[in-house]
């Protein structure tokens, strides 16, 4: 991974005001993969979008971190299901008379 | 403009303590979280009624100004200047205010607004994602087919947007931060745009593969031949096998629609065949017909 797709975990935690301690608990629960090189912890640039959800989740309406696991299954879970009722809807098409 | 009723919202008694209110709002805030109601037009509402209601309930000044002047707030600011006037002898101004609607687009409605004046001021430093949009897009089948720019005028902005070949009826893409201003700093919203898809065409789809029907006349069914078929992409020649069936179908491969995002991938298509009898038929055709099937 090129290093300009990184963000130093240190300076997002400065930005959002949040503790570094938080990020780790999310790594610990597979919730977030971490780049570490040398003594420096990276975030790599595709995960900020639903990393900055998650504190979100966890800042606005002190979510725990199991709770922020179950919100993003169940999310997957419905969005799975949307795709899957478009789906059938558009094979349903095929079958309509015009 | 209506009075608007905070305690309700929060489902609270007009007593409740600060704490009641501060566990009411985090009940109410999880369940309508923008963040856990994706794409949730009502929830996203709901979410501003409840942060607002919050944001008078939970400080104790605007809790006490809403409380003493609640259904007379039209009133609020007369009483509020007479007050000064008492006190400090001296004349404020002031225009009237107009009043419309009730929940605008940015988060506060403008009973809130009349009361508290157009001032942002939270109490706490909590940053919420701005409300995302929801948009519909129109394209006919042979649009979708191929990647193409549109432009949309979004908050009186033009964007350009690229969309790519093979997108679905009823799919949605997102534009990252062109929804609404993010509340205290936070992040803008999204837009959603969905896109609906008109089939103009004679093929049918589902998914990327390509259904249509072609006519084929009975001698060409009977000995095998060619036939011209169209496509998307253009007119196609199929070659045609001895004793085609009526109702046979047949598979052209990657003649279908380009796979979304995947450049130079196509479905199928799906050709069924219709064999044509011929009719009106004339006394030699007749006789020859009926010869055949005296052979077989």
């Amino acid at each position: 991974m090129q290093e300009e797709n990184l963000v130093a975990a240190n300076e997002f935690c400065l930005h959002h005001n949040i503790e570094i301690n938080f990020i780790y608990s999310l790594q610990e629960y597979g919730l977030l993969q971490v780049i570490r090189r040398e003594e420096s912890v990276f975030i790599p640039e595709n995960q900020l979008t639903e990393l900055e959800k998650m504190v979100r989740l966890h800042y606005d309406l002190n979510i725990n971190v199991e709770g922020i696991d179950v919100i993003r299954h169940l999310l997957e879970r419905i969005e799975a299901a949307q795709h899957e009722l478009n789906e059938l809807r558009n094979e349903l098409r095929i079958y309509k008379t015009d | 403009m209506d009075f608007i009723d905070y305690y309700k919202i929060l489902g609270v008694d007009k007593n409740a303590s600060a704490d009641d209110i501060k566990k009411a709002y985090r009940k109410l805030a999880r369940k309508y979280h923008p963040d856990v109601n994706p794409n949730d037009k009502e929830a996203h509402k709901k979410f501003q009624q409840i942060n607002e209601a919050n944001e008078v309930l939970s400080d104790p000044e605007k809790r006490k100004k809403y409380d003493q002047y609640g259904k007379d707030w039209k009133h609020a600011e007369e009483f509020e200047k007479a007050k000064q006037q008492r006190q400090q002898h001296q004349y404020s101004g002031g225009g009237g205010q107009e009043f419309y609607g009730d929940f605008d687009s940015e988060g506060f409605s403008d009973f809130f607004e009349s009361m508290f004046g157009g001032g942002r001021t939270r109490s706490r430093q909590t940053k919420f994602k701005g409300q995302d949009y929801q948009a519909e897009l129109h394209l006919t089948l042979r649009q979708a087919y191929t990647t193409h720019q549109q432009t949309l005028t979004i908050d009186g902005k033009n964007v350009r947007i690229t969309i790519p070949a093979g997108i679905e009826n009823g799919q949605k893409i997102k534009l990252k931060g062109y929804g609404s201003p993010g509340v205290n700093g936070g992040p803008n919203g999204d837009l959603y745009i969905t896109f609906q898809i008109e089939d103009e065409t004679q093929f049918k789809r589902s998914g990327n593969d390509l259904y249509t029907t072609a006519e084929i006349d009975l001698y060409t069914a009977v000995l095998g031949g060619e036939t011209m078929v169209e496509t998307l992409s253009g007119k196609l020649k199929l070659k045609i096998a001895a004793g085609t069936q009526n109702g046979a179908k047949v598979r052209v491969k990657a003649k279908g629609f380009p796979v979304y995002k995947k450049e130079g991938e196509f479905g199928d298509l799906y050709v069924t065949y219709q064999v044509k009898i011929p009719t009106n038929l004339s006394e030699k055709e007749k006789e020859l017909f009926t010869e055949l099937s005296k052979l077989r």
